[in-house]
């Protein structure tokens, strides 16, 4: 509606500015090009014609990877970490945030403040400390040992986006409920819940995304190759194949090619993720 | 009769009672694990950090060794801590200086819907969500000397290839570039939500004042998203002090340590070698630089509004 014709040609009116955009589009694929194309090259053809399409599509590098044992393992640690972050990111901070904006009780305001204090900085700051209580409680080398940190270190920015959700849910629903006797566990259980799957899919969608990517907390805590996530196997393996491109690019593709598909199947909600935690925080 | 009254009162009152008693009870089930996880992992770690940054310590038995400040001194003396925070700072300036005004451009170049501008979002925001050590693996490739972007680049122009990761003039502005790449893409999706924001009548009304494109962006559209501007500034700052992942598998630090950011700093002398006391205190001085980040951005934003 509010776009007439006449603007939107006007947004395309300047051939540098679609110029300028195709460059920066190129910058952008490129390495991606290179990478999902370079693990079906042999070396020597990798060395003579980096940004051809393949003469002939080898697919030993790939059956090499997944057949190793190792690489399957690294993605299974992975898939189980996220997904558990995921759960209980969501429903700690739809809990807590619940809490802090439909009930009252003594020093709720100081709570919203403890929580903000989880924005200010990143576990590398407390890296060292978490390191030496995941000793101490014995959790060292072991899945859960990522899963809580990640989730403590997550809550901050999911209770802050649960909170402004539900600041918008209408009052009357959840006085109404109290009405009826219900009380504000099954609230917010049978009631909040249910109506609030836009913003359980972004917190969800943005923890999934960070839990997968993440490096520093599973490289401190895990030791065993058994245990590790797939960012700390890609770097075991750069180590142990560091010349053999062909085989280090199917691996990428191999981790690549998933999370692109699940970002064209999720864009809607990380980009809301993103720009709803820009805005308030 | 009065008597009933005063037993349904009471019995009222007893509801009320046992409802406020169980709406604690609720609220605690609601807050308790959050509150707790949270302190534990979150406020707990950092409060130590604090005590661990005054003792000499290797992390077993308990810190006995209390030695001041001397871990803080050792880390400002440490001559690797100044690479650190000079490569940090030089980051923090690609990333307001190159990448901002990129993202700003492609924005205002992108923010109306139509299909041409939502595949170019979509592609321009695409690095964002790949994995940094995943990035950084490729643009290791790119940048490979025998193989890459590099190898080409040098055979067009005809030179002997040249390995910019191993070469410490020209580290950080090739992983700069990597940054940006990276990164840009989230920025803009910031400025694209903002400019969507910007009520139409009042770009239309310049517009039938005889405005030209480039005052509408200077004098309506930029001043319209200050508080974005604000935020991606906040964002670049913060996540310059964080990076770490993006450059293992790029140099892990090298060569010489030439490419270390403050988290790699203390990731190498902290980390690795379990110098408690010495990691802590570059965690704390990490901390209030975060912190001080925070109230600034706070205040500019505060500014913003107004």
């Amino acid at each position: 509606m509010s776009n007439t014709p006449m603007e939107e040609r006007r947004s395309f009116s300047s051939p540098g500015e679609i110029a300028g955009i195709l460059v920066v589009a190129v910058f952008v694929l490129l390495p991606i090009y290179v990478t999902l194309v370079g693990g079906f090259k042999t070396i020597g053809e990798l060395r003579t014609s980096p940004f051809g399409l393949p003469q002939s599509w080898t697919l030993s590098n790939f059956a090499a990877i997944i057949g190793g044992g190792q690489f399957p393992v690294m993605l299974g640690n992975s898939l189980f970490v996220s997904i558990a972050t995921v759960a209980l990111t969501v429903l700690l901070s739809s809990m807590a945030a619940f809490a802090m904006v439909h009930m009252k009780f003594f020093g709720r305001s100081h709570l919203a403040t403890f929580f903000t204090i989880g924005l200010l900085f990143p576990v590398a700051t407390a890296i060292l400390p978490v390191f030496l209580t995941l000793r101490d409680i014995q959790l060292l080398n072991s899945l859960w040992g990522v899963i809580l940190p990640q989730v403590a270190f997550g809550l901050a920015f999911a209770i802050l986006l649960f909170r402004s959700f539900f600041a918008e849910l209408p009052r009357e629903l959840i006085e109404a409920a109290l009405m009826d006797r219900c009380g504000y566990l099954g609230i917010y259980w049978f009631i909040v819940m249910p109506l609030s799957l836009p913003i359980i899919a972004t917190v969800g969608v943005f923890t999934f995304i960070t839990s997968w990517n993440s490096y520093l907390l599973p490289l401190v805590t895990l030791s065993s190759e058994s245990q590790y996530t797939w960012p700390l196997g890609m770097q075991q393996f750069q180590g142990a194949y560091s010349t053999d491109w062909p085989k280090l690019l199917a691996l990428l593709t191999l981790t690549l090619a998933p999370a692109i598909g699940f970002f064209l199947l999720a864009q809607r909600y990380i980009i809301a993720g993103l720009t709803g935690g820009a805005v308030k925080g | 009769m009065t008597s009933t009254t005063i037993a349904t009162a009471n019995a009222e009152a007893g509801r009320a009672c046992l409802r406020i008693n169980r709406t604690h009870l609720a609220a605690i089930v609601l807050l308790a694990p959050a509150v707790v996880l949270f302190g534990v992992f979150v406020v707990l770690p950092i409060l130590q950090a604090l005590r661990f940054s005054f003792y000499d310590w290797n992390g077993y038995g308990s810190p006995s060794k209390f030695v001041g400040i001397e871990n803080y001194s050792k880390v400002v003396t440490q001559r690797h801590f100044g690479t650190a925070l000079r490569n940090t700072a030089f980051i923090a300036l690609v990333s307001l200086l190159v990448q901002l005004p990129l993202a700003l451009w492609l924005a205002l170049s992108l923010y109306r819907n139509t299909w041409f501008t939502a595949f170019f979002r979509t592609v321009f925001f695409l690095p964002y969500m790949l994995a940094e050590i995943a990035a950084g693996l490729m643009w290791n490739f790119m940048y490979d000397g025998n193989y890459g972007l590099a190898r080409a680049l040098s055979d067009a122009i005809g030179i002997e290839p040249n390995f910019v990761l191993a070469d410490p003039a020209w580290v950080m502005p090739a992983i700069a570039v990597v940054l940006v790449w990276k990164y840009f893409g989230f920025h803009m999706m910031i400025y694209i939500a903002a400019l969507q924001g910007i009520p139409n009548d009042m770009i239309e009304a310049a517009r039938l004042d005889g405005a030209k494109p480039w005052q509408i962006v200077r004098h309506i559209k930029i001043p319209m998203i200050r508080s974005a501007l604000a935020v991606t500034a906040f964002f670049a700052i913060t996540g310059s002090l964080q990076l770490f992942d993006l450059i293992v598998p790029l140099t892990n630090g090298g060569p010489n340590n030439a490419s270390l950011t403050i988290v790699g700093f203390l990731y190498q002398f902290g980390v690795t070698r379990m110098r408690i006391g010495f990691g802590s205190a570059v965690s704390i001085v990490l901390f209030i630089i975060c912190v001080a980040v925070s109230i600034i951005y706070q205040r500019a934003a505060r500014m913003a509004e107004e």
